[in-house]
């Protein structure tokens, strides 16, 4: 009460709040609006649906279909079954990161302005945009569980369940780790640039396309540093948990991986990339808060 | 709280300008180079104040800081009694702003993008449908509300925008060239809105302008220049400030007229285009000043000074005109957003 007493007598015309931007209850609809925005420009950009689709599904058929021979079938297991979670991850990865980089859209067509002038914590529109963006990137993955018949993957009820979660978590990741980017690029040219450097090594490294088993050391030491290595691990094992894989290919194509010898658990793993998430988070907030 | 209660209550029955606007020694640099330099100016509640300058005068600078865009590096300013420094979203919530740019979400319809306006200024729900019907009415938009932005020519985009800064009711309007780009009957159009929208909600308005004809809508003007102020006032003031205006004669014998008019009284001089007479009153004086020569005039011309002379005579300079350049840069604007 001492602060509010001070401030009123010393200014009548000012409201005894310091400042306002809007009750608990007013941001998380500001967030809700903004996520709700991604959303309504995700279901009018067809291009975008698309594109998501498929550059992974191109993934699938090139590189599943045509190392398939060479590498061989182990007891029914091939790898195009190998590639298909990595598929999936990769779907969830590009998807958030192309959300998130509106942000750098809005900023080159003035829209951010509306936003950073609004009476509104920054942190609501990030939660807004990360939830959007998110949201996308989720179903745009699961989109990709319809290919499944095509190449002979056996799909539960439970293991369903499991790729949508992990999907989830992955989408909040990687949304929040592109809102970060984007609130520090000025243009949508330096974001196509992150994305040669960072996103697609960053894929190629968390086991897309081999499994993470017998690497030279530099690259097993590379493999375990990518974020993405431990949400690729969890995803690759809950699918092929609904296979009948035969020992054989469970040997040729362990899901898990180990550091140092020990093996990680799925829980492990997930632990892992929630750290990434909140980190992500915070530093998508910071990032935002300071953009003018 | 008794004492707070008792001098926290406004006077009663007095009658105040209300201060909408103070800026007290503002100052603004970015590195070396100063973009606002001690500037000082207030605006009364329901006032319309332009800000007239060339391009790169602090005119948006000074714009953005008042509306919490920019920090100031000195000065201090307040908006509708709050502090940009410390109180930006009690300042936010109580004000509209237009911009420069377009800042609207071209894949949204009209509708959806004064619906997440309305959400990020908190408005009730209960009034948003109903203050959305009405800001659309107010830019004749209504029957476009459920069309993409995208669809929209460039007038139509700036009246939304005008619309949108007028959603949560603000109590001041910021406009930052509002018109640039622009055709004239558009421009006249937007105009006529905005000032029918002032007079309905007692509306303080604040635009920044390179235009003379639109800085001659405002209450009053500050003409800025080199990030000061050169001189401010009402479009009367401002004329009345320099020079009156004038009346050029050629005659057959200038010589002769000359004397003559000097004798009359007049303050006559002999230039290179003929006799110029000083005058408040052309009109009036036109006639008698051809009298006390008493014939052979030959040519008569009046000139009423206009805010062109006003502007050459506190800058020095004519004010350039970017016209030219502001219709490539919107159009560019344009051209990239499809």
């Amino acid at each position: 009460m001492g602060p509010a007493t001070l401030m009123t007598t010393m200014n009548p015309t000012v409201a005894p709040m310091a400042d306002e931007v809007g009750t608990y209850g007013d941001q998380l609809r500001v967030a809700a609006a903004v996520w709700h925005r991604e959303l309504l420009r995700y279901r009018r950009t067809k291009t975008r649906i698309l594109t998501g689709l498929v550059q992974p599904l191109l993934f699938l058929l090139v590189f599943g279909f045509g190392l398939n021979d060479l590498i061989g079938i182990n007891g029914g297991f091939d790898f195009k079954k190998f590639m298909f979670p990595g598929v999936i991850g990769m779907s969830v990865v590009s998807t958030a990161i192309f959300s998130a980089i509106s942000i750098v859209w809005d900023r080159e067509f003035g829209f951010l302005r509306e936003m950073l002038v609004a009476p509104v914590q920054r942190s609501a529109i990030v939660w807004g945009k990360i939830a959007g963006g998110a949201t996308i990137a989720t179903l745009q993955g699961c989109l990709m569980l319809a290919l499944a018949p095509l190449i002979d993957i056996r799909l539960t009820v439970v293991a369903v369940v499991e790729v949508v979660a992990i999907a989830a978590l992955m989408a909040v990741a990687l949304t929040a780790f592109g809102v970060f980017v984007g609130s520090r690029l000025r243009r949508i040219e330096g974001f196509q640039i992150v994305m040669q450097v960072a996103l697609l090594p960053m894929l190629f490294l968390a086991g897309l396309m081999f499994p993470l088993g017998n690497l030279p050391s530099w690259l097993t030491v590379l493999t375990r540093l990518d974020p993405l290595t431990y949400v690729i691990a969890p995803l690759r094992d809950v699918i092929f948990d609904a296979q009948h894989m035969p020992p054989a290919a469970i040997a040729r194509f362990p899901a898990a991986i180990t550091i140092f010898g020990h093996r990680l658990s799925n829980s492990t793993d997930l632990a892992v990339v929630s750290f990434f998430t909140v980190l992500f988070i915070v530093l998508a907030v910071r990032g935002f808060s300071r953009t003018e | 709280m008794g004492v707070m209660a008792r001098e926290a209550s406004p006077p009663r029955g007095r009658v105040t300008v209300r201060t909408a606007i103070e800026v007290s020694r503002l100052r603004k640099s970015y590195g070396d180079v100063v973009a606002v330099d001690d500037l000082s100016f207030s605006v009364a509640a329901g006032e319309v104040f332009a800000l007239l300058g060339p391009n790169g005068a602090g005119k948006s600078t000074t714009i953005n800081i008042l509306c919490t865009l920019a920090g100031s590096t000195g000065g201090r300013a307040t908006v509708a009694g709050f502090d940009v420094a410390t109180q930006p979203h009690a300042i936010r919530r109580r004000i509209g702003l237009v911009f420069q740019q377009p800042t609207l979400d071209e894949q949204l319809t009209a509708q959806e993008n004064l619906h997440l306006h309305a959400v990020m200024y908190h408005m009730p729900r209960r009034i948003r449908a109903q203050r959305i019907d009405h800001v659309l009415e107010l830019v004749g938009l209504e029957d476009r509300r459920n069309d993409l932005v995208a669809t929209f020519s460039g007038g139509m985009a700036r009246r939304l925008e005008i619309a949108r800064g007028m959603l949560h009711s603000p109590e001041l309007l910021f406009l930052d060239e509002p018109t640039v780009g622009l055709d004239p009957q558009t421009r006249t159009l937007i105009w006529q809105e905005l000032l029918a929208m002032r007079a309905a909600a007692n509306l303080t308005v604040l635009f920044t302008t390179h235009h003379m004809h639109e800085a001659e809508i405002a209450d009053r003007i500050a003409i800025i220049d080199h990030g000061r102020i050169a001189a401010i006032g009402t479009p009367g003031e401002l004329k009345t400030s320099i020079t009156a205006d004038t009346i050029t004669l050629r005659t057959r014998n200038d010589a002769a007229a000359l004397d003559a008019l000097q004798a009359a009284g007049y303050h006559a001089t002999l230039g290179a285009a003929g006799i110029l007479i000083e005058t408040t009153n052309p009109d009036a004086e036109v006639g008698r000043a051809v009298e006390a020569i008493g014939g052979g005039v030959e040519f008569v011309q009046i000139h009423r000074c206009s805010l062109d002379d006003v502007f050459l005579h506190y800058t020095g300079r004519q004010i350039r005109e970017p016209a030219a350049e502001a219709h490539s840069e919107i159009g560019r604007a344009w051209v990239r957003r499809r």
